[in-house]
């Protein structure tokens, strides 16, 4: 493989806590490695120029059937936005919902080089990997959906941590998945009966459970396995004005449990779309931001990581594992829903949303966002999302950059915004002056979601012998620079290295990458009885056959296996 | 001696059964029997073995007679025909693997060809519909573990999925459903009195093409309006007690078939069936489900979507991709002569077209890759025999509830004979070098 | 304003792409710069020179930019796609897409057009001295914003489909249309001076229809309210006023719910 060396550029990174000083990286077969090991390199002049590692993001809807669905449903978000293909690089369509191969590039053109699929039915693994597979450049993982699985349910319900733990273990290899994600716990299997729960003491039915238990049970049996990852969660309650209460008591379920990873991280319950879920009020009419409440919290509990789901204040797609929160959408906006309820598993839906800055609600979703990055203590311990495409697409990450960095910049927006005056009432953004620098950025975009998700071993930084992902961007940080240069920046790297293969050149696309699929495979001790449970359930309830169900090797061209030992 | 293989997957229809036992010679180049499978699925097990196969590629001659040719010359006359025209129509797609969908996106991709599935004479509307409305569904074992009101509307599957009532709609006992037949009330709507609508509990013998005023009716019922004294032929009190029995249920599913997709209305029938199946979700759970005929037509939307953002009629043409039924589907692209080439894979477009299209593919440059000999390949200039999909060869195929399955392989194709991917990725290979790139 | 003339000269073998042939697109262009302007056919690019004769400058605005095309183009795509002012004059039948998301000008057929003319139109005017494809003022697929303003006006019969998804602006039909009428629509206003068929305002919220010939079948969501007399842009009689669709979800105002209105007249 090639050699490189990056010199005199501006540098950030956590890893080695540089801010903005000059550094040169070097890279080689693949890894960083330090300067002085390249022999005949080919050289990147980045002076003048921002250097970090390739961004990691920790939490997006990429790949996967609900993503499919919105990309098929909505050919009016193609309408006039496609790229026509272009030498090696082949044509990309969509904006919210954009197709594997745009996912590809426009992460690439952002110097994202990692990107985690947020939420995998199992048994519609194959159609995730096959459309990560179909992803250009990236480094990718899916984390399969246990909040509303018959078998979690049921062993949860007597704490049997050792069986939920074999159980995880076991569908981590069938599927091929990375992480333990809970969507809605219990509210997405009371959905396939028209029901929710709504706060986690709200029972499930039929299965004689709270949403408490659930998220207990699976930090715990996370925590037995020792995933790379914590147990990734999307509480209850999401998206209804008061929910802040059910947020913090589900934050509150973590307390007393230590993280017991070989992978580095020090939380036990990553939550995601923060935003979503730190809404005062009893109604739309008086919905208020609880962003600081739910701060006070994240601030104080070393235990616990999170990302915004910032909202963009774009037209996009809303997609996610909770079925019922799909279904109330849709009774707001009356736009076109999908709705899939997965046998034995879980279920998603879709639904269009257009957020309008002239909307009040939109511009205080805008605002609490913002606040949860701006009230943070340790920008380690939360990341810059948009849940993509929840609140907005992924390619919005450097306009919220430029939030997160410009003062001038949010009160440019606060200006467009038709109500104003209330939703500065609403919320604490307007009295919020602190401004984030580059290295914060490098921390809430790289280091952190690395060290998060188990992987400060091989993303997030520049230190000798992680993987070569090094993004440079044409943006001076030592000079004077308008907000919008920021974003017109980090839209557009001019160069990215992703495992020491160079796939952007002067802005271009120039290699479709060596992209990777990273899945956890975590041995247990052998479990008669999870295995019966298994069969039975094949047999019984399932319409596939156990044999079937698995995701074999062809699914996965270039797997990544990282190897977890639980057995005692 | 004989082995069995098991949990094999049947490549015929959209229910896509994953419990067949095929019986093969020890040395896998025999196939003995098919057990499990329904009377259409184990034909087309068995067909693979007929001894008058063909195997190799052959080109019409000019007096209309075939001519063996190599696969080299097959790759070569197909990959000139993409290139040299200036816009291809590529259908077919729905008998094959996602792996062959793939590599034939790329090669649409590089020639600016129309990409079209069977959906354009199937369900397709039901696409439309869905992008118009959405779509509230759910897999098949929902069906099996919950539902006890199913209604099937304008399709028979004792006919075209004979084994769906028995897997996963009438028959089964699931988690909830221990009853089975007897938990459930089965609705049948269908002009015709079919051996579906034989076993139903109501059989809505509805007027011929009014379904969508039949469907409206449901919804007003639902609402407590009033209701002219008959829609559809249907008297008003049938309509309100069936609107009631739907509402009364824990969990309702509707199929739908080709007697709503391709009846007058098309796919408004299918929008107001959804828009039926989004009102019974404020007094209950419901949802609704396309029966889909071919095995993997389904997949081929996948695929498509996620490589291009559409799942049927797409228009490479101009290096990017457009969309737009009534336009881009084939049917219009060969009735309006908007297409110069036509290539057929994994579909019999010569017997499900209107003869009108069939006779525009018979006047063009025209290419069918098929297993068998069919009605296409009666009006194509080269017919290319390929290895049958799940059966010779596996490979990825999603069901009509979009549950991907992997299909195996249990016997070997006859000596030489290429699979779809393989045979695509040489044409793939043929074009770049053509086109220099 | 400045007039420039197109003479079709060679048909394509295929269809011809043609959005080029626009005010906003020939605005401020000589002859010699408008024949060089690019059009399609499947994937080859060509000059739209190849296939027109070019005459007369364009004005330095789309607003004083008028454009007449005359010959046969009915194998000729997207005519006065997505104009914002200025005007367009066919004298001959247009294939799909006139006027499609167009947001000011006017342009006018002395013939037939093919389907999806005035797609997702925005404003201005769309005048078609001949008949009207399907999809007549339609919405894009999957698209729920329709035809927003403006008016279309055609003196024959149209197609299927016409103002699917329609939520402001006016259709007026000289002559007979196919089914589904402003299925989906949310606003707007539909008038049929001949015959329907069946399936008009299926789903519809909220807007109007009028009908003057007959309705072969009418909507079971569709209820008869009272007789009523209209006298509206030179339309007049007794008509029938139905309210729907009673299946749909309406609107709220002042504690009245709002439905769709087809107006279909008993009596001139």
């Amino acid at each position: 493989m090639a050699e490189y060396l990056i010199k005199n550029g501006f540098v950030f990174d956590p890893v080695l806590g540089i801010k903005g000083d000059k550094a040169d990286v070097a890279i080689k077969d693949g890894k960083i490695v330090e300067t002085t090991a390249v022999k005949s390199p080919q050289v990147i002049d980045a002076s003048g120029k921002t250097v970090m590692a390739g961004g990691v993001d920790i939490h997006a809807h990429v790949a996967g059937p609900k993503v499919n669905v919105g990309r098929n449903f909505r050919p009016e978000d193609k309408l006039f936005g496609y790229k026509p293909k272009n030498g090696i690089e082949r044509m990309q369509g969509g904006f919210s919902v954009p197709t594997t191969i745009r996912t590809g590039y426009n992460y690439a053109r952002m110097g994202y080089t990692t990107v985690m699929e947020a939420a995998m039915p199992p048994l519609y693994a194959r159609h995730t990997h096959e459309e990560m597979r179909d992803t250009p450049i990236l480094d990718q993982g899916a984390y399969p959906v246990f909040g509303n699985n018959w078998f979690v349910l049921e062993y949860l319900k007597n704490h049997e941590i050792e069986n939920t733990a074999a159980y995880i273990a076991w569908l981590l290899r069938a599927t091929k998945g990375y992480a333990v994600k809970v969507v809605n716990p219990g509210g997405t299997e009371a959905w396939a009966w028209g029901l929710n729960c709504e706060n986690v003491h709200d029972p499930v039915p039929y299965f004689d459970i709270t949403p408490a238990q659930i998220i207990k049970g699976l930090i715990e049996a996370n925590e037995y396995l020792g995933l790379p990852h914590s147990m990734h969660m999307h509480a209850n309650n999401l998206g209804n004005p008061g929910n802040y209460t059910t947020t913090l008591d589900s934050f509150k379920l973590s307390e007393g449990i230590k993280p017991n990873s070989k992978f580095g991280r020090d939380q036990v319950m990553h939550h995601t779309h923060v935003q979503f879920h730190s809404y005062g009020g009893d109604s739309w009419a008086n919905v208020e931001s609880k962003a600081k409440e739910i701060m006070d919290y994240v601030n104080s509990h070393d235990n616990i990581t999170i990302d915004m789901g910032q909202v963009t204040l774009d037209e996009t797609t809303t997609m996610t594992a909770d079925g019922p929160f799909e279904h109330h959408l849709t009774e707001l906006n009356h736009l076109k829903w999908a709705n899939a309820d997965v046998e034995l598993e879980t279920g998603s839906g879709v639904v269009p949303y257009v957020y309008s800055p002239s909307i009040k609600v939109c511009a205080i979703q805008w605002c609490i966002g913002l606040e949860l990055a701006l009230l943070a203590k340790d920008p380690m311990r939360i990341f810059i999302t948009t849940d993509h495409p929840n609140a907005g697409p992924f390619i919005r990450y450097p306009r919220v950059m430029k939030w997160l960095m410009s003062t001038e910049a949010r009160e440019q927006q606060f200006d467009a915004f038709k109500h104003k005056d209330k939703v500065i009432e609403a919320t604490n953004l307007a009295g919020l002056d602190r401004e984030l620098d580059l290295y914060e950025i490098a921390q809430m975009t790289r280091a952190g979601p690395a060290k998060s998700l188990g992987l400060a071993h091989m993303y997030g930084g520049l230190a000798p012998g992680l993987e070569a992902d090094v993004a440079v961007y044409d943006f001076n940080p030592n000079e004077p620079y308008a907000p919008d240069d920021i974003e017109k920046a980090f839209l557009n790297a001019e160069h990215l290295f992703k495992t020491g293969v160079q796939v952007i050149r002067d802005h271009n696309i120039a290699s479709n990458g060596n992209k990777r699929t990273l899945w956890v495979n975590a041995k247990v001790n052998e479990n008669p009885q999870v295995m019966r449970d298994v069969k039975e359930k094949f047999l019984r309830y399932y319409t596939v056959t156990l044999n079937n169900y698995e995701v074999t090797g062809h699914y996965l061209p270039n797997p990544y296996v990282i190897e977890v030992d639980a057995t005692e | 001696m004989t082995k069995t293989v098991t949990d094999v997957i049947c490549p015929f229809c959209g229910t896509l059964c994953d419990d067949l036992e095929v019986v093969v010679s020890d040395d896998g180049k025999e196939l003995h029997e098919v057990y499990n499978a329904c009377a259409i699925g184990a034909e087309k097990f068995l067909h693979s073995q007929a001894k008058d196969r063909i195997t190799r590629p052959r080109m019409r001659q000019e007096d209309g007679s075939w001519k063996e040719i190599s696969y080299d010359e097959a790759i070569e006359y197909t990959a000139r025909m993409l290139t040299e025209a200036k816009k291809p129509l590529m259908y077919g797609w729905s008998s094959t693997n996602c792996e062959a969908q793939a590599v034939g996106s790329e090669i649409g991709e590089a020639v600016g060809a129309v990409m079209d599935n069977t959906a354009t004479v199937c369900h397709g509307t039901s696409l439309i519909a869905v992008q118009d409305i959405g779509i509230p569904s759910c897999t098949l074992g929902e069906v099996k573990n919950r539902a006890d009101r199913i209604l099937f509307w304008g399709c028979n599957p004792a006919h075209a999925h004979p084994r769906h009532m028995s897997r996963y709609s009438i028959f089964p006992r699931g988690f909830f459903t221990g009853k089975g037949h007897t938990g459930r009330k089965v609705i049948v709507v269908d002009p015709r009195p079919t051996d579906t609508a034989s076993v139903a509990d109501v059989h809505l013998q509805i007027e011929q093409g009014r379904d969508y005023e039949l469907l409206n009716a449901l919804r007003v019922a639902f609402k407590g309006e009033q209701l002219p004294d008959v829609v559809a032929g249907i008297p008003k009190e049938k309509i309100y007690e069936v609107a009631e029995t739907l509402k009364s249920g824990r969990f309702a599913i509707i199929f739908f078939g080709m007697g709503v997709t391709q009846s007058l209305g098309k796919n408004h029938n299918i929008d107001e069936a959804i828009a039926v199946t989004r009102d019974l979700n404020e007094y209950t759970k419901a949802a609704i489900m396309p029966m889909r005929g071919h095995y993997n037509v389904t997949g081929s939307g996948q695929v498509w979507g996620w490589l291009f953002g559409f799942p049927y009629a797409v228009d490479l043409s101009r290096g990017f991709a457009r969309y737009n039924p009534g336009e881009t589907t084939s049917n219009d692209l060969l009735r309006r002569d908007e297409v110069d080439a036509v290539f057929v894979l994994g579909s019999d477009p010569g017997a499900h077209f209107p003869f009108s299209s069939v006779k525009k593919i018979y006047d063009r440059p025209s290419v069918a890759i098929d297993p068998h000999e069919t009605p296409t390949t009666e009006v194509c200039k080269v017919h290319v025999p390929v290895a049958f999909v799940g059966v010779e060869i596996g490979g990825c195929a999603y069901r009509m509830d979009n549950v991907p399955i992997e299909t195996r392989k249990v016997v070997e194709p006859p000596e030489g004979m290429m699979t779809d991917e393989e045979f695509l990725k040489r044409v793939l290979a043929r074009v770049k070098e053509i086109q220099g790139v | 304003m400045d007039t420039v003339k197109l003479t079709i000269k060679n048909q394509p073998d295929l269809y011809l792409e043609a959005d080029t042939i626009c005010p906003d697109t020939f605005a401020g262009k000589k002859a010699e710069e408008i024949a060089g302007l690019h059009v399609y056919i499947g994937r080859e690019q060509h000059r739209l020179g190849d296939f027109f004769e070019v005459s007369g400058n364009a004005g330095a605005t789309p607003e004083e930019t008028k454009i007449v095309v005359n010959g046969d183009l009915s194998r000729v795509k997207y005519i006065g796609m997505k104009m914002t002012g200025g005007e367009v004059v066919v004298n001959g039948n247009a294939d799909m897409y006139v006027g499609a998301w167009m947001q000011g000008g006017k342009i006018t057929v002395n013939g037939n057009v093919d389907a999806f003319a005035g797609t997702g139109m925005k404003g201005g005017e769309i005048v078609i001295n001949g008949n009207a494809g399907n999809y007549l003022g339609a919405a894009y697929r999957g698209d729920w914003r329709g035809m927003q303003g403006g008016k279309i006006t055609v003196t024959g019969n149209a197609g299927s489909d016409i103002g699917t998804f329609m939520n402001g602006g006016e259709i007026v039909i000289g002559g007979d249309v196919d089914v589904h009428v402003a299925t989906h629509a949310e606003g707007g206003k539909i008038i049929i001076k001949g015959n329907a068929k069946s399936r008009l305002g299926g789903q519809m919220v909220e807007g109007e229809i009028y009908v003057l010939g007959d309705i072969d079948v009418m909507m079971p969501g569709f209820a008869y309210r009272e007789d009523v007399d209209v006298d509206m842009d030179g339309i007049k009689g007794r008509f029938a006023l139905y309210e729907g669709d009673l299946g749909e979800r309406h609107r709220k105002r002042k504690g009245q719910t709002i439905y769709a209105k087809l107006y279909q007249r008993i009596e001139a």
